[in-house]
């Protein structure tokens, strides 16, 4: 009997966890419609909710969206890629060689907090405002959190998990492959997963400011035609992306990770 | 055979405020011999193990094992580590992380299939293969990691204080356990401990060490029958007063210093 109960309690716990969510998104929606629509905001700054996700549905029936996500996901991809393809040889090695940590850390704690934003006039001068400025501020803004979190995940592998590879002969190449990288490979991800965020915003922002094509170039357009509805779609659209790319990166992770104290009770 | 000749080891040679954790320490094992090391805690167990190991270079003073000097860790040896949990790999399966010394032998497939599953058999956790290694109790996880020891088909086993972290009951049988795998295998323990009734247990030779900078106290013969049991080896006399004899050698300076207060 009390058996029973705890489970029908569980079992009510359980729904409600997943329900929760969604009520909470349909609350957040239903206001902005109701602000909207009784006069509460000026419904030509900010429409009324179903009409802007109805102008998103427009844009995905007509396919004329998905030019502009593929080139801003070509930023994102392109910037990403660079960024790791740089900082995770970069950050083992300066993680694995003490007197080059010593060496670069200055460099690197004045060059991290540089805003990417403030590069786009030397982008634009050493690119132009096309697909090389985006990838390039991307990849620059992306390559720090990779670099700093390789390094110090490199840096912070247990000393008797390498003294236990060194006592069984395991030569330096085959330690870095097989006890420090696994063991460095939380902070890449959660390195990976910071940038994947950076390179996405950045991508953005270079479309937006510097007119390269892709969903910022869009939604300027559209402000700029009174689209307003039009604008918020797009809006819209760059938050699902980054909300998708934050679920694909986290499903990796949890694949790669699927050791890690962090991941163990998921699966 | 090992043969430890005068190693001494100082931290920080050089700098303000060196710190000399071994003075000058010889002491030597002979084949299929069992030794454990004993002193009080502090004592510089580990730096000197880890100088035995080839993992640490001594100021001065010289390893030998097979009348070969020790300059780096030697195919003949593995270590067991105190700490499993930090020992073993995580991200490797139980059968990978046994796996793993292997890489030095260029073995065939089948050679090192068999291998694993041998050394995992004897030390009984033949079906755990395929987990993970924080799946297993602590128990088990040092099982792993003396049968990944095993596995690399040392002449001589160097173990720091294997033992300390599981309760009392598992430490019994571990301590059955290495004494059999001792026999099946034919090979040679060094194993530190501070506690004194594994160390008089276990051995043919403990070793008593001083307080750092450590040097040798005293070696202690201890001829108690073997095999040895739990009961019954605990409750022979001999087995009493070899315990108090080690216990007075390690407490011995303490004693004296207050005697003299």
């Amino acid at each position: 009997m009390a058996a029973g109960e705890a489970r029908t309690r569980h079992v009510a716990r359980s729904l409600l966890g997943r329900a929760l969510p969604v009520v909470g998104v349909a609350i957040a929606v239903s206001l902005f419609e109701f602000a909207s629509r009784s006069g509460l905001v000026d419904a030509r700054f900010l429409p009324p909710a179903s009409s802007m996700l109805g102008s998103l549905v427009d844009q995905v029936a007509d396919g004329s969206i998905w030019q502009p996500v593929g080139q801003t996901l070509q930023g994102w991809a392109l910037g990403l890629g660079l960024a790791m393809a740089i900082a995770l040889p970069l950050g083992t090695l300066i993680g694995s060689v003490f007197l080059l940590f010593m060496a670069t850390r200055s460099i690197v704690e004045f060059l991290r907090p540089v805003p990417s934003v403030a590069l786009i006039p030397l982008a634009v001068l050493l690119f132009g405002a096309g697909l090389e400025s985006k990838i390039f501020l991307a990849t620059f803004a992306a390559t720090w959190p990779i670099l700093l979190q390789t390094l110090y995940g490199v840096r912070d592998v247990d000393p008797v998990a390498m003294e236990t590879a060194r006592s069984f002969g395991i030569k330096a190449p085959q330690r870095l492959r097989r006890v420090v990288l696994p063991s460095a490979l939380p902070y890449i991800a959660t390195g990976v997963r910071i940038s994947s965020a950076v390179a996405l915003i950045l991508s953005v922002t270079a479309e937006l400011v510097l007119g390269a094509p892709g969903l910022g170039q869009e939604i300027n357009i559209a402000r700029q035609s009174g689209a307003v509805e039009l604008m918020y779609g797009l809006i819209i659209a760059t938050g699902l992306i980054g909300w998708g790319l934050n679920v694909l990166v986290a499903l990796v992770e949890r694949r790669l990770l699927h050791w890690h104290p962090s991941q163990r009770e998921r699966t | 055979m090992l043969r430890v000749e005068h190693v001494k080891k100082v931290y920080g040679e050089g700098t303000r405020r060196p710190f000399e954790a071994v003075a000058d320490l010889s002491v030597t094992v002979s084949e299929h011999e069992f030794v454990s090391i004993v002193g009080p805690s502090g004592a510089g167990k580990t730096t000197l193990l880890k100088c035995i190991a080839g993992l640490l270079p001594q100021t001065s003073g010289a390893v030998y094992l097979d009348d070969e000097e020790v300059v780096g860790p030697p195919e003949k040896m593995a270590l067991v580590f105190q700490d499993y949990s930090r020992s073993l790999y995580p991200w490797m399966t139980v059968e990978d992380n046994v796996a793993f010394p292997l890489k030095r032998r260029k073995l065939g497939k089948t050679a090192v299939r068999e291998l694993i599953q041998d050394t995992l058999r004897s030390v009984g956790l033949g079906d755990a293969g395929a987990k993970y290694p924080w799946q297993l109790s602590g128990g088990m996880q040092q099982r792993v990691a003396i049968a990944r020891a095993l596995a690399y088909q040392p002449e001589i086993l160097l173990m720091d204080e294997p033992f300390a972290s599981v309760d009392a009951q598992t430490r019994a049988d571990l301590e059955d356990l290495v004494l059999a795998l001792r026999d099946r295998y034919g090979i040679t323990i060094l194993f530190v401990t501070h506690d004194i009734d594994e160390a008089v247990y276990l051995s043919d030779r403990v070793v008593v060490l001083t307080p750092s900078p450590t040097s040798v106290a005293e070696i202690v013969d201890i001829p108690l029958p073997r095999p040895r049991d739990q009961v019954e080896t605990k409750e022979l006399p001999d087995f009493a007063r070899l315990r108090a004899y080690v216990w007075r050698s390690i407490k011995r300076p303490e004693q004296s210093a207050t005697a003299l207060a």
